[in-house]
């Protein structure tokens, strides 16, 4: 029926095409303008974004399913290895908890001599990968903890071996996150060594991280692990970021060509977690007390 | 009224169809050749029944998937609009076009529609390796034969349904 009605009355001539056409074009650059220039638009966004979430559910499903499966049907002998694998884990975590706590404990009070501000412990809460690669031009991924529960823009994410990203979008119950190897992002950070500051960018390789403008003379080698400093303000100091992998000393050029493999396994995660880091203003305050209701400390 | 919703139906499930396998997580080495389907579906629709799905539609699904993408916010709304836009405005031609002609005029729609996405990153600053332009552009033109057979099943189905 739509096809006789389509095709019948004079098929030719769609009234005023062009001049439809040209009014979107022009309303979507206006929408990029908005968009890019500040956030104007994140309503929008939220709003369209939470009528996409079933979709993004949906999507997800069938690799929840497998995951789901694969857990149900390992066999009994390999579950009674991992849980003497975990069970020895936990010992060796614990033991070493244990050393921990003394050094905390007298970290405190060498500050209390030195008089310096207490160190708030950060706060995390486990988080899963809902996608990956959602845009092909950009090294982001989306996780299944949106604003509702604390989440916030420029929150941290880290996963068991080191950093992953950061939040640059909390919807109401899904947030896309940037990793460090978005060609876009750069992480400040300091060769845990010596203490040597600069800045690690992102490449568009899951497995390399650019680190220039550190002179041909810095004292920075190889197998040297940056860790974050702490200085951008987002990030929480002293989390592993990457182990140096190369350096090019060329001796005409004033900075030598650093590169470094992320220590987190960027392309392989399933789970991680979000860091509620000492706040710096109320907005963190606020995710903070979120994430103490949320109950789940992780440690 | 609920006949002319019921017959939106159809078009908007297999938009949706579309968008869901634009997010489908794929594996690395895969995901840069990933199709755009919702690119496809929409020059489908336009070349089909342009006097319903023409460049409003193009544009809203283009906001839409600008969202599920995280890109800039209608950044795939222009592209969109732009190509589907030419595929109206010939829509005849490409009726009367073979297979073969009519996927190397695909390949022309989805190359304009990445270079449009190209140019905007250029703007914003957004890097990316060619592949991630030219990979979609490829695959895209070659499932458009299998898409064009099945989303025609699906047309005259529902009509005769209907």
């Amino acid at each position: 029926m739509a096809t006789a009605r389509d095709t019948s009355t004079n098929p030719a001539r769609i009234p005023a095409l062009g001049f439809r056409a040209l009014a979107l074009v022009a309303l979507a650059v206006v929408l990029m303008y908005l968009d890019h220039r500040d956030n104007h638009l994140d309503t929008v966004r939220d709003f369209v974004g939470t009528g996409l979430y079933p979709l993004r559910v949906f999507v997800d499903a069938p690799a929840r399913l497998w995951e789901w499966t694969d857990d149900r049907l390992q066999s009994r002998t390999v579950l009674q290895q991992e849980v003497e694998r975990l069970r020895r884990e936990q010992q060796v975590i614990r033991a070493r908890l244990l050393a921990t706590n003394a050094l905390e404990a007298e970290n405190a009070r060498l500050r209390e001599l030195l008089e310096a501000r207490e160190q708030v412990q950060d706060r995390v809460r486990v988080a899963e990968i809902m996608s990956v690669d959602a845009n092909p031009f950009r090294h982001s991924l989306v996780i299944d903890v949106g604003s509702r529960e604390g989440a916030y823009e420029g929150q941290a994410i880290v996963d068991q071996d080191g950093v992953i990203g950061q939040v640059i979008e909390a919807g109401p119950f899904t947030s896309e996150a940037l990793l460090i190897s978005d060609p876009g992002h750069a992480l400040p950070v300091e060769v845990n060594r010596n203490g040597l500051r600069t800045i690690a960018y992102g490449t568009g390789e899951f497995d390399r991280l650019d680190v220039p403008g550190l002179a041909n003379n810095a004292d920075i080698r190889e197998g040297d692990l940056l860790v974050t400093s702490g200085l951008g303000g987002a990030f929480p100091a002293g989390y592993p970021v990457a182990v140096v992998d190369s350096i090019t000393r060329i001796p005409q050029r004033a900075f030598a060509e650093i590169s470094a493999q992320p220590v987190a396994r960027l392309d392989q995660v399933r789970e991680i977690m979000l860091v509620w880091s000492t706040p710096p203003n109320a907005g963190g305050t606020d995710a903070d007390e979120d994430a103490r209701e949320e109950g789940e400390p992780d440690e | 009224m609920s006949s002319g919703g019921l017959r939106h139906l159809p078009v908007i499930l297999t938009i949706l169809v579309a968008l869901a396998l634009s997010m489908v997580p794929l594996p690395g080495a895969a995901a840069p050749f990933r199709p755009d389907w919702v690119a496809l579906t929409m020059i489908f629709w336009a070349i089909s029944l342009p006097r319903s799905y023409s460049v409003g539609v193009a544009w809203i699904v283009g906001i839409v998937l600008d969202v599920a993408q995280g890109a800039l916010l209608g950044q795939h709304a222009l592209a969109m609009t732009v190509i589907v836009f030419l595929t109206v405005r010939f829509h005849l031609q490409m009726r009367v076009f073979p297979l073969l002609q009519l996927s190397a005029t695909i390949f022309a729609l989805l190359a304009v529609y990445q270079f449009l996405l190209f140019w905007v990153n250029g703007v914003v600053n957004v890097s990316a390796p060619a592949v991630s332009y030219w990979g979609p552009v490829l695959t895209g033109s070659v499932v458009w034969p299998l898409m064009y057979n099945f989303l025609t099943g699906v047309r005259y189905r529902v009509q005769l349904g209907s």
